[in-house]
């Protein structure tokens, strides 16, 4: 990667007020979500929407978390582990196999991945219901887990391969020679060498499960099973005029993957950067 | 090994591709039986004037993302790929709508919008106090903006990488012969970035004909129909109005349409391998 660009040799005016200027776009909604959750219900009404609130207070995430939010988040939580996990297990053995194949199988393998990134959810979700129903796990977490693992697995799957190519050679050679069978070598080799690369596809996946909107709100349908951006719009329904309350929702559901970000915003830009455009 | 990837592939991502052709040729309510429906569900969908808005409004609405979301991106993305301290900070900010969920987005700017109380309010500016959602002259456009706000972040990023992979000795020979920012930036940073616009405009289109949860949560559609664009329009027709046959032949519209888009895209611009200058 080139170090310098020549926009850095001498001060580009326009761009800067271009970019002060986007990223008041950006922060004035999350300033709005922030003041506005801490504002008094009744203040809503009456305080200017952007000033800072005169009698601040958490009542409305008190309100929230006493409205099953929890129970919310765990669902979610368990959704995204489980989907990532799987989803990082499949998929590297998959890619081992693409990259030790040399055969037609290997090949087309990694091919008809390719293809799979290009699969909308949207055009797939009708049958995919349709599946659901059929096995019995509507509106179960597992009716979530199951369709989320196999759209994750093309990109996972594209970015672990391109991660193991890179890998020497010999390295598998030397432990084939000391007769060690495939599982030994992927799991003593294989695995701790993909660690980033696995690091990187997680988060970036985990980014994508935690926020889907689509899978739960067309495979679930009760309470029990609710994940937090369907609880974000139920909440929207059932809140209706208690914006702080709402807002505060959002506010915790994003918490995590602020988290994420702050930890590990690395693997989450290159993961985001990594996958497009193959 | 491959195994447990290729069943959950094949049986939940490329069975459901075969199934939606399959649907789209019986009639289904989304619980009872399913029966043989021929050409009806297509002769139903070719012939229902919500559905026909709803593909112009896809096709109107991607032009609008592409013209709204390119252009800002890409300057963003080449101010951003400087190395001065503040614009990493910046960067480090422009990322920050890509954390939460279309849901959130929505909701947010639900409140934010809202005519009355909203933050149009915050000024003594009649102007910006509209009832921005709800007047359908406008709301197409906020659904743009909106749209515009959560992906704009990941397309400077894709911008960003790319302007970053530009030798930086070309540029300081166009400076040795006198060549002028703005000249630099059309001589030599535009042709240098043509298969990551390639690649960005590609995954623009394509996520623009798809877009469906942020514009549930913050229009439904409405008002009336004016921002009901094609994966809504499956949805609604889908799952609440329980005719699933119909349903598929959208969902199959929108795939053939996606797929002819960046098999277009592509062709057009003479770049069938864009992998060769996109790794960020």
């Amino acid at each position: 990667m080139a170090k310098n660009t020549a926009t850095d040799s001498r001060p580009n005016v326009l761009g800067a007020i271009g970019a002060w200027l986007w990223l008041a776009i950006i922060i004035l909604p999350i300033y709005y979500i922030f003041v506005t959750s801490l504002r008094p219900q009744p203040d809503y009404y009456s305080e200017n929407p952007l000033s800072w609130p005169e009698n601040a207070t958490l009542d409305a995430y008190i309100r929230v978390l006493e409205n099953d939010f929890l129970l919310f988040f765990l669902n979610s939580v368990i959704v995204t582990a489980v989907t990532v996990a799987a989803s990082l297990a499949v998929s590297l053995m998959a890619a081992y196999v693409v990259v030790r194949s040399r055969d037609w199988f290997g090949r087309n393998l990694f091919r008809v991945a390719l293809l799979g990134i290009a699969i909308p959810i949207q055009a797939a979700i009708i049958p995919v219901y349709y599946l659901i129903v059929q096995l019995g796990l509507y509106d179960t977490l597992a009716a979530l887990i199951l369709p989320s693992i196999a759209f994750s697995i093309p990109l996972t799957l594209l970015i672990l391969t391109n991660f193991l190519r890179e890998l020497p050679e010999s390295l598998f050679e030397s432990m084939r020679m000391d007769g060690a069978s495939e599982w030994k070598i992927l799991l003593r080799l294989v695995l701790p060498l993909s660690r980033p690369a696995l690091a990187t596809v997680g988060v970036y996946q985990a980014l994508q499960v935690w926020n889907g909107f689509l899978f739960p709100l067309v495979l679930t349908q009760s309470a029990s099973t609710r994940v937090l951006p369907l609880s974000l719009w139920s909440f929207q329904g059932q809140f209706g005029v208690d914006v702080p309350a709402v807002l505060a929702a959002v506010v915790l559901s994003v918490l995590p993957m602020l988290a994420a970000y702050i930890l590990a915003r690395r693997q989450l830009v290159s993961g985001l950067t990594a996958g497009f455009g193959k | 090994m491959a195994a447990p990837a290729l069943l959950l592939f094949g049986f939940f991502a490329i069975l459901p591709l075969f199934g939606v052709v399959a649907l789209s040729f019986v009639h289904w309510d989304g619980l009872g039986e399913i029966t043989w429906a021929g050409l009806d569900n297509w002769k139903a969908a070719a012939n229902d004037s919500v559905s026909r808005n709803a593909l112009w409004l896809t096709i109107k609405l991607t032009i609008l993302c592409v013209l709204f979301q390119g252009p800002v991106s890409l300057l963003l993305g080449v101010f951003l790929a400087g190395r001065q301290r503040y614009r990493a900070l910046l960067a480090t900010l422009f990322f920050l709508p890509l954390l939460f969920s279309s849901a959130a987005v929505a909701i947010t700017f639900t409140a934010l919008l809202d005519p009355n109380f909203g933050a149009g309010t915050a000024l003594d500016v009649d102007w910006l106090s509209q009832n921005w959602l709800g007047d359908p002259q406008l709301a197409l456009y906020v659904v743009v903006f909106v749209i515009g706000w959560c992906f704009i972040p990941f397309h400077t990023l894709i911008y960003q990488a790319g302007t970053r992979q530009i030798p930086k000795e070309i540029y300081e020979a166009a400076r040795m012969d006198g060549a002028g920012p703005v000249a630099q930036f059309f001589r030599i940073t535009l042709p240098m970035l043509k298969y990551t616009i390639v690649t960005s405009t590609t995954l623009l289109t394509v996520g623009s004909l798809t877009y469906f949860d942020l514009i549930f949560v913050l229009t439904g559609g409405g008002p009336g129909n004016a921002t009901r664009v094609l994966p809504l329009d499956m949805y609604l027709t889908g799952f609440r109005s329980y005719d699933m046959g119909k349903a598929s032949v959208l969902a199959l519209v929108l795939v053939v349409v996606g797929l002819a888009v960046s098999l277009g895209l592509n062709k057009i611009t003479g770049a069938s391998r864009m992998d060769s200058r996109s790794e960020g």
